[in-house]
């Protein structure tokens, strides 16, 4: 079908109209060929009669009502697949940036995707070791989770992406690991990198990036996560592959979701944000997950910045409402210089409780999880007294939870930039720092795991041992 | 030509010009690929119609068929232990075509083909009314399946099959009406219109509770059965996990589980657990007594907002059967989602941060089906309802809690900084409320305890004292407080560690009956008074914190199995030795 239409009738942002159109399909991709013979994509997103509303992916300068000719493909957006995609990197349309040549489609799908069939998902249990202790220990990534990262401005959470892929090891061996990398609106330098990292952990073969930089077209954006998504599902569910997808910024995908509904004259929710944000980005994350009858698993980790930390802002909040938990990272943390700097109270990893335990992690690591974020909840309770009469006005137990807190701090979640502790030696290091805690302010833990692993005198000694860890004396005083 | 044909589309909403007969709620099949859809708004010029599955692919000029009929739910044996889409379609069946939801699928909701072992219970010459059950049959192993005669037909027998093997599909019954003269069939299966609610002879007053083995709603806010309970919270403070565990624990006899613009993981995790669970009452898997509606936050907004309907609709059709129904919707604030965002498309007027004007009554009009009733058979069943809210960052003032609020009388706030200390379930003591109490203390003294409701306020008091207090504390420090003020914070502790938290995980902790409620209450009670006396000959709270006893008391829900509720009344004697034992 080459039946092409002259011109448009009107033109208003990325939008344009055409009028006296036959036979188009809602979503339906079309080409659009400039008078030099360069080409466009769009896409129809509304039809009234024979007038059809299409979005121009590359942006609309230079159209005219008269000067380009459109072209109804006949099918809805598609990319083309097959294993050659990995060590490759594409724009955020999936086209080739690296001059390598497009891709031998070994098979064609569609970007939207289709919503997975409950009853064929199968439940995610198995954990992914990231090597980061406030992750493993406190919020468990488990393999087919959705959990993004809460950051802001100014804060290292590239280099904590960079950390869970260069440590993140997956217990079977038989199963690939690859990456996908989607990149919406970010700065250049911070998608280089993202490369040079990959590159340097020796990776870069098993990564597939998609880059819609911040000064690509918006409309690109919007269909950026789509095409990282849909070669994920390829990985993962025809290949068999295990799929950890890295998607930044999800706060410049929303944004520029929000440019295009008041460009289509949508009536706005809030903050100006269309009212079904929420079905669009659950649209995006429920994607993630694993399939019955498929060795392939899709875990999402999508990076989203807080506009002024402001946890209350839509896209936060929505994502939250969707992902299996996210993990938080905290200004003042990273201004005490400790990373990473992951704020553990607001943190949460849903899936956690059924991937941990005997047969995952360890027995005792819900023992010593919950109670490590009660007594570290409790540490907060003190500080904000002591920030109104002064720490030395404290009660002991106070006191005691003060230099609980820092030391928590300082050695369990700053591990720094390089280490990469396995689970035992976490869990471990939380049965240390609980141990110097009176065994009577250890509510949360059942009395016979604890007499299991409350060991006062051996805690004290391996933080006396510890390097750079001073411990304050009321922890190693005895107390009543 | 007299066909209907697609002239606009703009997500799920599409528009016939000049729509020949389309009533108002119409199912209708749209385009080639009968995507199901129904008719939203009639005028001369245009019909809309909201499309519950994507429109993606479909073209102008496509036809639109009517089916004459509003959208129905099918109603006969197999509901319980299925799970379905937004729009009853069964989502086991369209697994077998593989693993993505595709689109216009029209399956039949129930098998066609399973045979069901029917006994008959009328027979010709039987004079029956709308509501009467003529046939039953096992549905699983808990749930006898009462099929009865449609609500609006009323006269005489003149053909009933013999009791036997028979599908869904058999003809079972005709009965000749009496006002109209037609010949109604009756098989094992009605439609019925998912936007009605079903007719009963009478509604109850709500006076029985729904038990739920949760302490925190039994003793503090319960819910009455056929009363309606709002849960709000933000993301992360539990409410899906206090949906699942009153869904497990909580003593109706069909559960209908509504996962309405939420988590695939999360319906998939029912599944699994629900069918490794066992039910204490009966002994057989969870499954065997729930429904599961599954139409997660990817499926098509449309259907999410017809998911809800769907299910309050089987829930009141197993109420009529005589049975106490819990219907679980998480959360209902996806559902208000749903209803913004078509709402937008059809460029209607937005009322509160772009939600349309006719949210309240929309919501009011879910929440009034919530019953306790005496069926048209005569028989007694109630529909409870647990609606979870998601308010937006958050935040209780927004519209869909506030009108959500409005219409229960049972309010669960969740807290999430009760939840950041893992405070589980992290119900707000002080925000959350039941007006049921009064309705139900009658029972309380009948089957609890005739002081049950005393022990209740006095905890409640205390913890009111303690946030008092605490906001002393936040200023100066807890060394200033007084010995008897000191009793309140260490008491407000073992309430709120010892019996408010409660654990998910525990064998035994996850489902408390109320006569270890009660007695655990009554501990509680007894040693504030025994430490009381204490404190008055001047004896420090310090001092009676050595004993242990508060640690003892706060770990009875662990050491204290639910099957050997007896040595509960030990824990009067320790109290006593650990008094005895201060000088």
């Amino acid at each position: 079908m080459s039946l092409q239409y002259h011109g448009f009738s009107s033109i208003n942002g990325s939008l344009v109209a055409l009028e006296n159109v036959e036979n188009v399909g809602f979503e339906e991709m079309v080409e659009i060929t400039l008078q030099d013979g360069s080409k466009r994509q769009g896409r129809v997103v509304e039809i009234q009669g024979d007038k059809v509303i299409l979005q121009v992916f590359e942006g609309t300068s230079e159209l005219s009502t008269t000067n380009a000719k459109t072209r109804f493909t006949g099918h809805p957006m598609e990319i083309a697949l097959s294993e050659e995609v990995l060590g490759r990197i594409f724009n955020g349309v999936g086209n080739p940036l690296d001059g390598l040549g497009s891709v031998y489609a070994e098979k064609k799908m569609n970007v939207n995707g289709n919503a997975i069939n409950p009853v064929c998902r199968q439940y995610p249990r198995n954990y992914i070791n990231t090597g980061i202790s406030a992750i493993d220990g406190l919020n468990t990534l488990i393999r087919g989770q959705k959990l993004p990262i809460f950051t802001g401005s100014g804060l290292p959470h590239n280099e904590l992406a960079v950390q869970i892929v260069k440590n993140a090891n997956i217990s079977d061996e038989d199963s690939q690991f690859v990456i996908v990398f989607a990149a919406m609106g970010v700065k250049h330098d911070v998608a280089d990198y993202f490369k040079q990292s990959f590159i340097e952990a020796g990776v870069m073969d098993r990564v597939v990036m998609y880059l819609n930089l911040s000064n690509d077209p918006i409309i690109e954006r919007i269909l950026t996560p789509r095409c990282a998504l849909t070669c994920a599902e390829y990985l993962a569910y025809e290949k068999g592959m295990q799929v950890l997808v890295i998607m930044t910024d999800m706060t410049s995908y929303c944004e520029a979701l929000r440019e295009f509904s008041s460009s289509k004259e949508e009536i706005p929710g809030r903050k100006g944000y269309p009212g079904y944000l929420y079905s669009d980005l659950a649209s995006l994350y429920e994607r993630a997950g694993m399939i019955k009858g498929s060795k392939g698993s899709i875990t999402q980790i999508p990076i989203l910045t807080m506009p002024n930390f402001d946890v209350t802002h839509p896209v936060p909040d929505l994502t939250g409402y969707i992902t299996e938990g996210q993990i938080v990272l905290d200004e003042g943390l990273n201004q005490m210089g400790l990373y990473p700097p992951i704020n553990v109270l607001p943190s949460l990893s849903r899936l956690m409780k059924d991937g941990i335990g005997e047969g995952y992690t360890r027995k005792d690591h819900s023992a010593v999880s919950s109670q490590l974020f009660a007594s570290y909840a409790k540490v907060q309770d003190a500080r904000s007294l002591a920030s109104v009469i002064g720490e030395e006005e404290l009660s002991t137990t106070d006191r005691f939870y003060m230099a609980f807190g820092r030391l928590f701090e300082q050695v369990f979640v700053a591990q720094g930039f390089e280490a990469n502790r396995s689970i035992n030696e976490t869990l471990d290091l939380g049965w240390n720092l609980l141990s110097l805690l009176p065994i009577s302010e250890l509510d949360r833990v059942n009395p016979k795991v604890l007499e299991q692993f409350y060991n006062r005198e051996k805690a004290i000694s391996y933080f006396k041992e510890c390097p750079g860890v001073t411990l304050d004396t009321i922890l190693t005083e005895s107390y009543e | 030509m007299n066909q209907n044909l697609v002239y606009s589309i703009n997500g799920p909403v599409v528009k016939v010009k000049q729509p020949r007969n389309l009533m108002m709620m119409e199912m209708v099949y749209v385009g080639h690929a009968h995507l199901l859809g129904e008719v939203i708004n009639v005028s001369e010029e245009y019909a809309t119609i909201q499309v519950y599955e994507s429109t993606t692919g479909l073209k102008p000029k496509e036809p639109v068929e009517g089916t004459g009929s509003l959208l129905c739910a099918t109603l006969g044996p197999g509901i319980i232990t299925n799970i379905f889409d937004g729009i009853e379609r069964p989502l086991k069946v369209m697994a077998e075509d593989g693993v993505f939801i595709s689109d216009g699928k029209s399956i039949d909701s129930l098998s066609n083909t399973r045979k069901w072992n029917v006994t008959m219970k009328v027979k010709e010459g039987d004079h029956v009314l709308g509501g009467m059950i003529f046939a039953t049959c096992l549905e699983t192993a808990v749930v006898e399946h009462r099929s009865m005669i449609p609500p609006q037909v009323n006269g005489e027998v003149i053909y009933a099959a013999e009791s036997g093997e028979y599908t869904i599909s058999d003809v079972l019954v005709k009965v000749k009406d009496a006002r109209t003269g037609k010949i109604v069939e009756c098989t094992l299966v009605q439609k019925w219109p998912i936007r009605h609610p079903r007719p009963v002879l009478e509604r109850k007053p709500l006076n029985i509770p729904l038990e739920t083995g949760q302490r925190v709603v039994d003793t503090f806010f319960p819910l009455a059965k056929g009363g309606a309970a709002a849960l709000p919270g933000g993301f992360g403070a539990g409410k899906t996990m206090l949906q699942h565990q009153l869904a497990k624990w909580c003593d109706a006899d069909i559960i209908v589980y509504v996962g309405c613009g939420e988590r695939g993981n999360e319906m998939t995790q029912v599944l699994e657990e629900f069918s490794e669970l066992i039910d204490p009452r009966n002994g057989q898997p969870l499954t065997e007594r729930t429904c599961l509606i599954a139409n997660t936050s990817n499926m098509p907004v449309a259907a999410r907002e017809a998911s809800i309907y769907t299910g309050i609709t089987i829930a009141e059709y197993y109420r009529d059967m005589g049975y106490h129904v819990a219907i679980m919707a998480d959360s209902t604030s996806r559902w208000a989602e749903a209803l913004r965002e078509i709402s937008g498309r059809l460029e209607e007027m937005p009322a509160e941060e772009g939600f349309p004007a006719y949210l309240s009554s929309r919501i009011s009009q879910f929440y009034e089906r919530a019953s306790y009733v005496e069926t048209l058979n005569g028989l007694t069943g109630s529909v409870t309802i647990i609606g979870a809210v998601s308010p937006q960052g958050g935040d209780f003032s927004e519209p869909v809690t506030q009108n959500t609020k409005r219409l229960t009388r049972c309010f669960w706030a969740l807290d999430k900084s009760l939840a950041y200390t893992r405070h589980f379930p992290a119900v707000n003591w002080n925000m959350s409320y039941s007006e049921y109490l009064d309705g139900l203390s009658k029972w309380y003294q009948n089957n609890v305890d005739k002081n049950f409701v005393n022990y209740r306020q006095e905890m409640l008091s205390i913890l009111h004292e303690e946030t008092e207090l605490m906001e002393i504390v936040k200023l100066i420090g807890s060394d200033i407080l007084a010995d008897d003020q000191k009793l309140i914070l260490e008491m407000a502790r073992v309430i709120r560690v010892g019996f408010l938290q409660q654990d998910a995980f525990h064998p035994d902790d996850t489902y408390v009956t109320y006569a270890k409620q009660v007695k655990m209450l009554e501990l509680i009670s007894y040693l504030y008074k025994k430490a009381k006396v204490l404190i008055d000959q001047h004896i420090p709270v310090s001092a009676i914190a050595k004993t242990g006893i508060f640690e003892l008391l706060i770990k009875i829900k662990y050491d204290v199995p639910n099957n050997q509720l007896s040595m509960l009344d030990d824990y009067f004697k320790h109290i006593d030795d650990a008094m005895a034992s201060i000088d």
